[in-house]
C-alpha cells in the first residue's frame, strides 16, 4: 500500500470500520445470549436482525426536538470514529500522517463529549437530557486520566507522531512498561463509547438515556457509531501500546487488524466482570485514585527514557 | 492567504465578540462574547507568527492566549455560579456589589 | 486548494461567531461558538501551527460542552420553547463594534508590515516545547501558578459546601454512625 492507493482506501475505511464494529456487536450479542441460555447462533445474528428491523422502522420525533443538533450528534459519532482511525498507522502506511496524531485522537474523543450531549439535548426529552448530563459528568472523570495516559507513549517515543511511536516499540512493546497507562486508556475507550460498565448515559434506569428517544435509522446510526468508536479506540491502542504492525510472517496491516480484534475481544470479555459504575462515584475513584497512579506511570516512563536514553 | 486577509478575519471575529460582550444581558452569554474576542486574538497571533516571525519563541504567546481563555472560562463559571446562588439570577444587571 | 480551504474556514468561523448572538437556542449558541473555534483551529493548522491548532479545537469543544450545561442550568427556562431577546444596548454596542472593526481593519491594511524574519522550525511542536522548557521558561513559570490559583479561586467561589459546612465550626463534626467523615449527600466512590 502506498499513498497513491490512499484515496481508494479512505473510501473503504468507513465500511471496514463498520464491518469490524458489526463483528464486535455480534460477538457481544453472542456472549450476552450465552449467559441468558439462548443459542449462540441466534446471538451472532442478533445485530443483523436488529439492523434490519431498525431500517424498516419509521423515524419518530418528539415535538420541539432540535432535529439539526440531534442528527449532528448521531452522525457525528460515526464521523468521529472514522476520523480517529485516519491517523492509525497500518505498518508504514497511514491515511493521515499528522505530526500531532496523538493530540488529534484526543481532540476527537473530546468531540464525543459534544456529540453525546447533543444527542441527549436534541431529543427534547427529559430522560435523554439526563443521559447527556450523565455522559458529561463521566467524561469529566475519565478525560484527565486519559490525557495523562496518552502522554506516556508520547514520552516513550519522544514524539506525537504515531509512526514514530509505533517504531519506538521495535525493542519492547509499551504495554509492558506502561501497563497502567494502557489500562486507563482501555477503560477510557469503553467510557467514551458509553458502553459496558460506563453506560449510564444510555442506562436502562434512565429509560435508555440518550438513545431512549431514537428510532429507525437514527437509532441504527447511533448504535453502530458506538461500536465503531469502541473499535476505533481499540485500533488506536495498537500503535500506542502493542507495537503497531510488528509481527512475523503476515503483512503489517494485517497484524494491526488482528491486534485490534484481540483488544476488542479483551474488552468484550472483561466488560462482564464489572458492574455499571455511576458517574458521581467514578469522579472520586478517577481523580483521587487513578490520577496519582497515572502520574506515577508517566514519571516512571520519563525516568526510564532519561536513564536509558530512549525507549526500552 | 495573506497576512492582511487573516488579520481582517481576526478583526471581524474580535468585533463580533465585542458586540456580544457589550450587548448581552446574561453572564454566560457575555463570556461567550469574550471567548469570540479571544478567538480573534488567537487567530491574529497565529497569523503574525506565521507571516512575520516564525521563530520557536513566538508560539509561546499563543500558549499564553490559550491559558488566558482557560482562566476566563473557569472564573466566569465560578462567578456565574455565585451570582446565581445568591440572586437566583444570572443577569449582569444584578451584579451591583461594587456599584458606588 | 489551501486558498479554498482558507476561505471556507474563514467564512465558517465568522458566520458561526455571528450566529452565536443571533440564534435563540442556548445549545445552538454554544455549539455555534464551538464550530467557530474549530474553524479557527483549522486555519491555525494551515498556518503550520499543528499543535496549537489541534489543541485549540480540543480545548474549545470541551469548554463549549461544559458551557452549554451552564447556559441551560442558569437560564432557568427553555428558550427553545420561549424565544427571547437577551440583549440590551443593542445600538450603542453595534456602533462600538463597527468602529472597532474599522479601526482594526485599517490597522491591518495600512500598517507597513515588515518582511518575514526566518522560517518555521522543521518540527514546530518540538521547538515550542523546547522554548517553553528553555529560553521561555518564565512563561511556563507564570502560567502554571496562575492556572493553579484559578482552580483554587473558582473552587472557593463555586463550592456550595466547604469543610466548615461539612464538619462544623470547630471541624469536629462526625457522621451519624460515628464514621470519621460527616455524611455527604452524595458519597464518593471510594467509601471514605
Amino acid at each position: 500500500m502506498d499513498s497513491v492507493n490512499g484515496a481508494v482506501w479512505v473510501l473503504v475505511l468507513p465500511f471496514a470500520l463498520a464491518a469490524v464494529a458489526l463483528l464486535a456487536a455480534a460477538a457481544n450479542a453472542a456472549l450476552d445470549g450465552r449467559t441468558r441460555g439462548v443459542s449462540t447462533t441466534s446471538g451472532w445474528v442478533a445485530p443483523l436482525q436488529e439492523s434490519a428491523r431498525l431500517l424498516r422502522q419509521q423515524r419518530r420525533t418528539l415535538p420541539g426536538a432540535d432535529s439539526l443538533l440531534w442528527r449532528i450528534g448521531g452522525a457525528g459519532l460515526v464521523v468521529a470514529a472514522v476520523l480517529k482511525v485516519l491517523v492509525v498507522p497500518f505498518g508504514g502506511f497511514t491515511f493521515a500522517d499528522l505530526s500531532v496524531g496523538l493530540v488529534w485522537f484526543n481532540a476527537m474523543d473530546v468531540l464525543l463529549w459534544a456529540l453525546w450531549w447533543l444527542l441527549g439535548w436534541g431529543a427534547n426529552s427529559a430522560w435523554s437530557l439526563v443521559g447527556g448530563y450523565r455522559f458529561l459528568a463521566q467524561a469529566l472523570s475519565y478525560e484527565l486520566p486519559l490525557m495523562f495516559a496518552l502522554t506516556a507513549p508520547a514520552i516513550g517515543a519522544g514524539s506525537l507522531r504515531l509512526l514514530d511511536i509505533q517504531d519506538a516499540q521495535s525493542g519492547l512493546w509499551f504495554v509492558v512498561w506502561m501497563p497502567v497507562a494502557f489500562l486507563v486508556f482501555a477503560a477510557s475507550v469503553v467510557a467514551f463509547s458509553s458502553w459496558g460498565p460506563f453506560q449510564t448515559a444510555t442506562g436502562r434506569d434512565a429509560a435508555g438515556g440518550v438513545i431512549g428517544e431514537l428510532s429507525g435509522v437514527d437509532r441504527l446510526v447511533v448504535l453502530a457509531g458506538r461500536y465503531m468508536i469502541l473499535v476505533a479506540g481499540a485500533a488506536f491502542s495498537v500503535p500506542l501500546f502493542f507495537g503497531g504492525g510488528s509481527g512475523p510472517w503476515l503483512p503489517a496491516g494485517v497484524w494491526v487488524v488482528i491486534k485490534t480484534l484481540a483488544v476488542v475481544a479483551l474488552l468484550l470479555t472483561v466488560r462482564r466482570l464489572f458492574p455499571t459504575l455511576r458517574p458521581e462515584r467514578l469522579a472520586e475513584v478517577a481523580l483521587v485514585l487513578i490520577m496519582p497512579l497515572v502520574l506515577v506511570q508517566v514519571a516512571v516512563a520519563a525516568v526510564i527514557v532519561v536513564v536509558n536514553g530512549g525507549a526500552l | 492567504m495573506t497576512l492582511q486577509l487573516v488579520l481582517l478575519i481576526a478583526a471581524a471575529l474580535f468585533a463580533i465578540g465585542l458586540y456580544g460582550a457589550l450587548s448581552q444581558q446574561v453572564l454566560v452569554m457575555v463570556m461567550m462574547g469574550i471567548e469570540v474576542m479571544i478567538n480573534g486574538v488567537l487567530l491574529a497571533g497565529g497569523a503574525l507568527w506565521f507571516f512575520l516571525a516564525p521563530t520557536p519563541d513566538g508560539q509561546t504567546l499563543l500558549v499564553v492566549i490559550l491559558a488566558a481563555m482557560t482562566v476566563e472560562m473557569a472564573m466566569g463559571f465560578a462567578v456565574a455560579t455565585v451570582i446565581h446562588r445568591s440572586r437566583n439570577s444570572d443577569m449582569t444587571d444584578a451584579a451591583t456589589e461594587l456599584h458606588g | 486548494m489551501s486558498v479554498v480551504l482558507f476561505w471556507f474556514f474563514s467564512i465558517v468561523a465568522v458566520a458561526s461567531a455571528a450566529a452565536v448572538f443571533i440564534v435563540n437556542s442556548m445549545a445552538r449558541a454554544s455549539y455555534a461558538l464551538a464550530l467557530s473555534f474549530i474553524a479557527v483551529g483549522a486555519i491555525i493548522v494551515q498556518l503550520e501551527l499543528d499543535y496549537i491548532g489541534v489543541i485549540t479545537i480540543l480545548m474549545m469543544v470541551m469548554e463549549m460542552a461544559i458551557m452549554a450545561v451552564f447556559m441551560v442550568m442558569y437560564m432557568g427556562m427553555n428558550p427553545a420553547l420561549m424565544p427571547m431577546d437577551m440583549r440590551h444596548n443593542k445600538h450603542r454596542s453595534a456602533i462600538i463594534a463597527v468602529f472597532v472593526f474599522v479601526l482594526l481593519a485599517a490597522g491591518a491594511l495600512l500598517i507597513p508590515w515588515p518582511e518575514r524574519m526566518g522560517v518555521p522550525a522543521a518540527n514546530v511542536t518540538a521547538s515550542l516545547g523546547e522554548s517553553l522548557m528553555g529560553s521561555k521558561m518564565l512563561v511556563m513559570l507564570v502560567i502554571s501558578p496562575v492556572l493553579f490559583a484559578t482552580i483554587i479561586a473558582s473552587l472557593v467561589l463555586a463550592n456550595p459546601r466547604g469543610r466548615y459546612d461539612r464538619r462544623g465550626d470547630n471541624l469536629d463534626r462526625r457522621g451519624a454512625d460515628g464514621r470519621s467523615e460527616p455524611e455527604d449527600p452524595i458519597r464518593g466512590g471510594l467509601g471514605r
